[in-house]
């Protein structure tokens, strides 16, 4: 992974110069939503790049309120140190495009769930190698808190035992798979 | 009829749950770098995370409820012991390993019910701050309960440090179910939990862990109280002494 956490803001932020012109209110809106869903689809998550906060389900909403663009994220945890990074990439991303005034709302309800991970964005997960939730939060197994169904993202062994309840990071355990050996992160269902 | 007007009760309210997530938070995070083992130090941080996460969505709506433009880090950094609100329990030192244990657990079984409950707040912000907690008190909450089940029915040592943890956190139990003037005023507008239900569910929830843990929950001796009227003990001071010092000395001033 060529992926700088900093680098990018840093350059996009600081050297005025490379700035684009600043459109008006009309030229703003004029851009099709698809363009402006397009470039915000570069904001990753800082943990995890394979993710973009569309798909990890943190961006929930991008809509024009009068002159202002407004952007929705909601917390996957209520700590999570990622936010203020996601705030920073969006409004980067979207001055990028000149659009002249940028809100970043949070909204807190309905709260983040793991449900909310597309088919896709599991496989990216598991390519990367984390092992995605399996289960739904509404699945018996969850709510009645037994271990739940993980397989190593490495060799699909489901001989995986947990090593730790807290990984690298809020959303994550720690899992070892008992074929491979492989040591891996469990995206936890919540 | 009270005197204290609805906005009054919600502002104390809400400040006195995000003051309880900060000094407990606080107090985990001491753990940083000195965990027993590597993982472990990481879920005890993680927890923290959570709680500081917490403790920041209730610091910006109390000082939006209270109108006096005060934000969540003039609330967390700019106010002294007396004006702080939360439990004597968190405020604790953490002690070894079997006291952070078996405080957090308390916490952690107090946090869920309380959360579940405050889930049907008739106050939108507050339900909505509950739905997103709660799913973490779940998960905290079957965390700890696993160590005090592997400590409590571990190693004589552990047992004994386990039943000293107990002795020594159950004089701040009673103070976490007290009600007062503000708690009535909220429970009767639908917005607040009544402390008693939560109660009731916190001494079967802990007993039934404790049964596997070996362990037994004694009824106090004698009960501290006075945490939400800023009658603290003396670990308050030094820890808002630290926790505060950068504010103190720079106020207003931003990473």
């Amino acid at each position: 992974m060529d992926y700088n956490p900093v680098g990018s803001f840093i350059s996009d932020n600081l050297i005025s110069s490379d700035r684009p012109p600043v459109l008006s209110v009309a030229e703003a809106q004029a851009i099709e939503m698809s363009d402006i869903e397009h470039a915000l689809s570069t904001v990753v998550d800082p943990e995890i790049p394979v993710l973009s906060a569309r798909e990890l389900g943190v961006l929930r909403d991008v809509e024009w309120q009068g002159d202002t663009l407004v952007t929705t994220i909601t917390p996957t945890y209520s700590g999570c140190p990622a936010m203020g990074h996601f705030e920073d990439d969006i409004r980067v991303c979207l001055e990028k495009l000149g659009i002249p005034k940028i809100k970043v709302n949070t909204r807190l309800s309905p709260a983040w769930t793991s449900d909310w991970l597309s088919d896709d964005a599991k496989q990216k997960l598991r390519d990367y190698g984390i092992a995605p939730p399996m289960e739904t939060t509404s699945s018996l197994k969850v709510l009645l808190g037994h271990a739940p169904e993980v397989s190593c993202p490495k060799c699909h062994s489901t001989e995986v035992r947990e090593v730790s309840r807290h990984g690298s990071t809020a959303c994550k355990a720690l899992y070892q798979c008992d074929s491979c050996q492989e040591p891996f992160d469990y995206f936890k269902c919540i | 009829m009270s005197d204290l007007t609805q906005q009054e009760a919600l502002f104390t309210y809400t400040l006195r749950l995000a003051d309880n997530a900060l000094i407990l938070g606080h107090r985990l995070s001491e753990w940083c770098g000195h965990g027993p083992f590597l993982e472990e130090d990481i879920g005890v941080i993680n927890t923290a995370l959570d709680l500081l996460g917490r403790c920041r969505m209730l610091y910006s709506y109390a000082g939006e409820v209270e109108g006096k433009g005060r934000d969540e880090d003039d609330l967390a950094f700019h106010r002294d012991e007396r004006e702080f609100t939360n439990y004597l329990l968190m405020e604790q030192p953490k002690g070894d390993f079997a006291y952070t244990t078996i405080r957090q657990f308390y916490a952690d079984v107090w946090n869920l019910h309380f959360y579940t409950e405050l889930c049907n707040s008739k106050d939108e912000t507050l339900a909505a701050i509950a739905r997103k907690v709660v799913k973490e008190c779940r998960y905290h909450f079957r965390h700890n309960a696993e160590w005090v089940k592997r400590l409590g029915d571990g190693t004589e040592e552990s047992h004994q440090r386990m039943n000293d943890a107990i002795a020594e956190a159950s004089r701040f139990v009673n103070e976490m179910f007290e009600m007062d003037e503000v708690d009535q005023v909220m429970v009767d507008a639908g917005v607040g939990v009544d402390l008693n239900v939560v109660k009731e569910k916190w001494i079967a929830s802990v007993d039934q862990v404790f049964a596997d843990a070996t362990l037994q929950r004694p009824e106090p001796e004698y009960d501290r109280s006075g945490g939400r009227k800023g009658l603290h003990t003396e670990q308050l001071g030094f820890l808002l002494a630290e926790m505060q010092y950068v504010q103190r000395c720079h106020p207003g001033l931003q990473w």
